[in-house]
């Protein structure tokens, strides 16, 4: 039934901003501006900027009716495979907030930062302890500026030798991240097969590495949720012919506080601050990618970083300041901080054994999906997984339901779908991770939903999926016309008449 | 545990639905003698512990929120309304991931596509994507971008660039084989960027106003640069300027990155920031990064995607524009949400309320003996020459607690000419009697 207003109950319509206000209108008084004569050298601005007006009331209004369209973590369960959506702590946006920590300026005297200098310096010491490795540079941006840090240093290292090597192998489950990394660092790519159980096929690795082979990049846990069972014939293979291993640590969260990636032969990982270590995701940030080294690649670490010799914290800004041979510097400031504040108060308040037990019950509620699951669905590979389960298509054969039907009627039933088509070596890949901070209840009532689609799905219900979702606030979305007709912005009608 | 909600019964429940006797046999695939090796780290802590803990750490810093602070150099301490914090901190904004499932995102994608118009908007551009990690890597993005538009391998980086910036320009490019082509710190303003391009120039850097405060008609080097195929990457570090002057793209700019803090956003010791990236609509093809879209739904309506996918890496892996992911998503709201708040006539108040009061700082810190303002022209930052080297001054304001400004030594630690230099940024949180006391501290320091 239409409604008069358009809008559903909760379900509110909201123009955009640009549709709303009139121009003499703002939420933020100020006060008058004294009249001094201008400094501007005739370049002041002619034209109005074209932006709304609107009054606090109203403006307040329209971001808390957009964040209702919104699903999240808070709100219920969000599978979302490799992306470990686990709770965030209102403590962390807190401590992020204090004065003497929200407000201050990166370029403020150093001898007026010690504190952050040592926040800085402890969240590296916990993820040096936790990762079992020497060093650890802390200013990337997110898990991907990781992954480039991490090469660069790589690249680094054998540029010095003399010896730049051209190949970066690459298996093909690995996130696309890993690829467009390497080539970022001037590399050629090279897929490397999985073989049947999911983990990389380690005869094609060893015919493929050679003296050109400058890195391999392997996540572990990988994403297909399982660990990579031949982890240390897999590191002696890349050492033997001098190639370094970088290991995607997005999925450090199965692992944390049990097994430490450096006992495993890693030379460089990345750990996405914004998944182990409960920072939120914000709509799609920001993050904070810290990469762990080795002794071999520390001396490569970008610049700035924090130097601790027992006469207070100091900080090493540039490459001529520094006793190691930089790879150079990557970030505007230090890093984010404000990420790092919130992920020590996690690691703090998990403590070792917390960070222990929460990979322990992240791995306990995937294994549990998938146990109560592999009936219904069918698991793309056999034996324990890690901290996400993966299914694929194949109990959908003949249903004309596919993977992303699936997902959106789960939409329906109101839970976030899991990870679709990733891993890209399973066809319609269904990649569920639960995280630790899933209570049994919560699964067993997600667990029920999934088999009762499952049902629904092979009994030949292909209605239900076809035309789901049907009670979100906006229906499936023409993605083939957004992108052949791209439209990235407001005009105003005029504008976008004449355009037409 | 506080964020644990399994206790030992449902563990053991759940194990035995699984058909394992422990915990452990699930990690069977972890090699022999690596699990659970000891790690000397604490034990968990109560939520109060932590919060003291981390009282105690601030607590030794000085807080640029309790003291006169004029320091700026790429980040601005400014006035973020309170609606702004308590908007980004509703759970369904905070805790939410990328918006790949469109139809349960179309908040976060609506407030996108939003914050990509007012970006356009400000900057003069006709596009934006919906952000970056930072300015700086906005701006090494730009570069790459460019030089694949321009199918050449030079860049070409102004002496007004922020020193960080170009570093980061620099070590983008050194990993992609690219060419970088800096000019000396142009503290005096005298610089000629264009007698520095060639025909293997993709494009040419430079930021207004400059690090040292400058205002630049960018308009000549626009056409220099088009005239040889060249595109022109103009740089904006605090986004406020946007609102009183003339906007880069209407100056003839073909990318715009920028730093958005200024906008919603706290220092935060230098990140969490949001890097913002505009360009003309014909090379959105080569933009790195997100782009928000609008659409339909299948009943018609309007509605939002991420779109143009096909240039980034989940999709084109090693063909990718740029390996981004993860972006700035939150910061990009708060940005959204102040601009929102100030609207078109807020926007221009606050801008002329930042030049004002920096004019007026000026003005007093020219009538010290021994100081002299090095600019012609400046919006809310602007450059002191001083009798002395600039750092240690700054050093005795910070124990007389007032954060003075940033020596420019430290953003140009090679350069010996920047020693008695001092950079000086006023916003509007600087009241008069902030004023007053920089010009007590600044002259009794120079006594000192
Ligand atoms: C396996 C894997 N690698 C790398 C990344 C990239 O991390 P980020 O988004 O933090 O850049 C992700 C996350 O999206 C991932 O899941």
């Amino acid at each position: 039934m239409a409604t008069f207003s358009g809008n559903r109950g909760l379900q509110m319509e909201q123009p955009l901003i640009f549709e709303q206000g009139s121009p003499d209108r703002t939420a933020v008084d100020l006060p008058d501006v004294p009249a001094v004569g201008d400094r501007l050298g005739g370049l002041k601005r002619q034209q109005p900027v074209g932006l709304p007006g609107l009054s606090e009331p109203e403006v307040v209004r329209h971001y808390t009716r957009l964040s209702q369209k919104n699903y999240c973590i808070d709100s219920g369960l969000y599978p979302l495979g490799s992306c470990t959506m686990k709770h965030n702590p209102r403590l962390n946006e807190k401590l992020a907030r204090l004065p003497g920590i929200g407000d201050l300026h990166p370029l403020q005297p150093v001898s007026t930062a010690q504190g952050a200098l040592m926040i800085i310096d402890a969240c590296a010491r916990w993820l040096m302890a936790l990762t079992g490795m020497p060093a650890v540079a802390m200013s990337p941006g997110a898990g991907a500026h990781g992954e480039f840090v991490g090469m660069a240093a790589i690249r680094a290292a054998h540029e010095d030798r003399g010896d730049a090597r051209r190949r970066v192998l690459v298996p093909e489950s690995a996130h696309g991240t890993n690829p467009a990394t390497a080539v970022a660092c001037g590399y050629a790519v090279e897929p490397i097969p999985a073989n049947r159980r999911g983990r990389v096929d380690i005869g094609r690795l060893r015919a493929a590495l050679a003296p050109d082979v400058a890195a391999i990049m392997v996540t572990n846990p990988n994403t297909c949720g399982l660990f990579e069972t031949d982890i240390l014939d897999i590191a002696a293979a890349a050492h033997d012919v001098g190639a370094y291993f970088y290991c995607d640590g997005a999925n450090f969260n199965a692992i944390v506080g049990r097994v430490r990636p450096g006992d495993l032969g890693v030379d460089a990982m990345h750990i996405n601050l914004h998944k182990t270590f409960s920072t939120p995701h914000g709509g799609g940030g920001p993050g904070s990618g810290p990469v762990v080294l080795s002794a071999a690649l520390a001396p490569y670490a970008p610049v700035p970083y924090v130097v601790n010799e027992g006469d207070g914290l100091s900080l090493v800004e540039y490459a001529a300041a520094s006793d190691g041979k930089p790879c150079g510097r990557i970030k505007g400031f230090h890093g984010q901080f404000g990420m790092f504040v919130r992920a020590l108060a996690y690691m703090m308040s998990m403590g070792s054994d917390g960070l222990k037990q929460a990979a322990t019950d992240a791995v306990i509620n995937a294994n549990y999906v998938m146990a109560r699951l592999k009936d219904v669905m069918t698991p793309s590979f056999d034996g324990p997984c890690m901290h996400e389960a993966l299914f694929d298509d194949r109990f959908l054969k003949g249903s004309e339901i596919t993977t992303l039907d699936f997902a959106k009627a789960l939409i329906d039933e109101g839970y976030h779908p899991m990870t679709v088509y990733f891993p890209l070596i399973v066809p319609g890949a269904m990649l569920i991770e639960p995280t630790e901070t899933e209570s049994r209840q919560s699964l067993d009532r997600f667990i029920d939903v999934m088999r009762a689609l499952a049902a629904r799905a092979v009994a030949g219900d292909a209605e239900r999926f076809r035309n789901a979702p049907r009670f979100t606030p906006r229906r499936r979305l023409d993605e083939t016309s957004a992108a052949r007709h791209p439209v990235l912005r407001w005009r105003t009608p005029a504008v976008d008449r004449a355009a037409e | 545990m506080r964020y644990l909600p399994l206790n030992d019964s449902d563990r053991r429940a759940m194990l035995a639905a699984i058909g394992v006797a422990d915990a452990d046999a699930l990690f069977q695939d972890v090699p022999a003698g690596v699990l659970d090796r000891p790690i000397a780290l604490p034990a968990h802590q109560d939520e109060l512990s932590v919060e003291r803990a981390f009282q105690r750490l601030a607590a030794l810093n000085l807080a640029p929120s309790s003291v006169p602070c004029f320091l700026g150099g790429g980040l601005y301490r400014h006035h973020v309304p309170a609606a702004v914090d308590h908007l980004i901190q509703r759970g369904e904004f905070l805790t939410a991931y990328t918006p790949y499932q469109p139809e349960l995102a179309q908040g976060t994608l609506h407030a996108l596509f939003e914050f990509q118009t007012q970006v356009a908007m400000l900057t003069g551009m006709e596009i934006a994507n919906a952000s970056m990690y930072d300015g700086a890597t906005a701006t090494a993005e730009a570069a790459m971008m460019a030089t694949r538009i321009a199918k050449r391998r030079r860049i070409v980086v102004s002496g007004g660039l922020h020193p960080h910036y170009g570093d980061v320009v620099a070590t983008y490019a050194r990993f992609h084989g690219l060419a970088v082509e800096r000019l000396a710190g142009d503290w005096q303003g005298i610089e000629d960027a264009a007698a520095a391009v060639d025909g293997a120039t993709a494009c040419v850097i430079v930021q207004n106003p400059d690090v040292f405060g400058r205002i630049h008609d960018l308009t000549p080097l626009a056409e220099t640069c088009h005239a040889c195929g060249i595109l022109l990457i103009a740089v904006v570090t605090e986004a406020v300027s946007l609102g009183l002057l003339r906007s880069p793209g209407e100056m003839g700019a073909d990318i715009v990155a920028g730093e958005g803090q200024s906008l919603g956003n706290a220092t935060s010791f230098g990140g969490p920031t949001v890097g913002l990236l505009a360009a003309r609509e014909t090379f959105v093809r080569q933009m790195p990064g997100r782009l928000a879209g609008a659409t339909r739904d299948v009943d018609g309506r309007r509605g939002f995607v991420l779109t143009l996918s096909t240039r980034e890496q989940h999709i084109r892996r090693d063909k990718a524009t740029s390996n981004i992911c993860t972006n700035s998503g939150l910061c990009a709201l708060a940005f959204s949400i102040h601009v929102s708040l100030l609207g078109e006539a807020g926007m221009r108040r606050l801008a002329e309320l930042n030049h004002a009061r920096a004019v007026m700082a000026a003005q007093r810190l020219a009538e010290i003996p021994g100081v002299a303002v090095c600019n012609e022209t400046f919006f809310n930052e602007f450059t002191v020459a001083l009798p002395c080297p600039a750092a240690p001054v700054v050093e005795h304001m910070a124990a007389a607690g007032v954060l003075g400004g940033v020596p420019l030594s430290r953003l140009f630690p090679e350069d010996p000419l920047m020693t008695p230099l001092l950079l000086v940024a006023v916003t509007e949180t600087a009241t008069d009697e902030d004023i007053d006391r920089l010009v007590a501290t600044l002259s009794a320091a120079l006594q000192a």
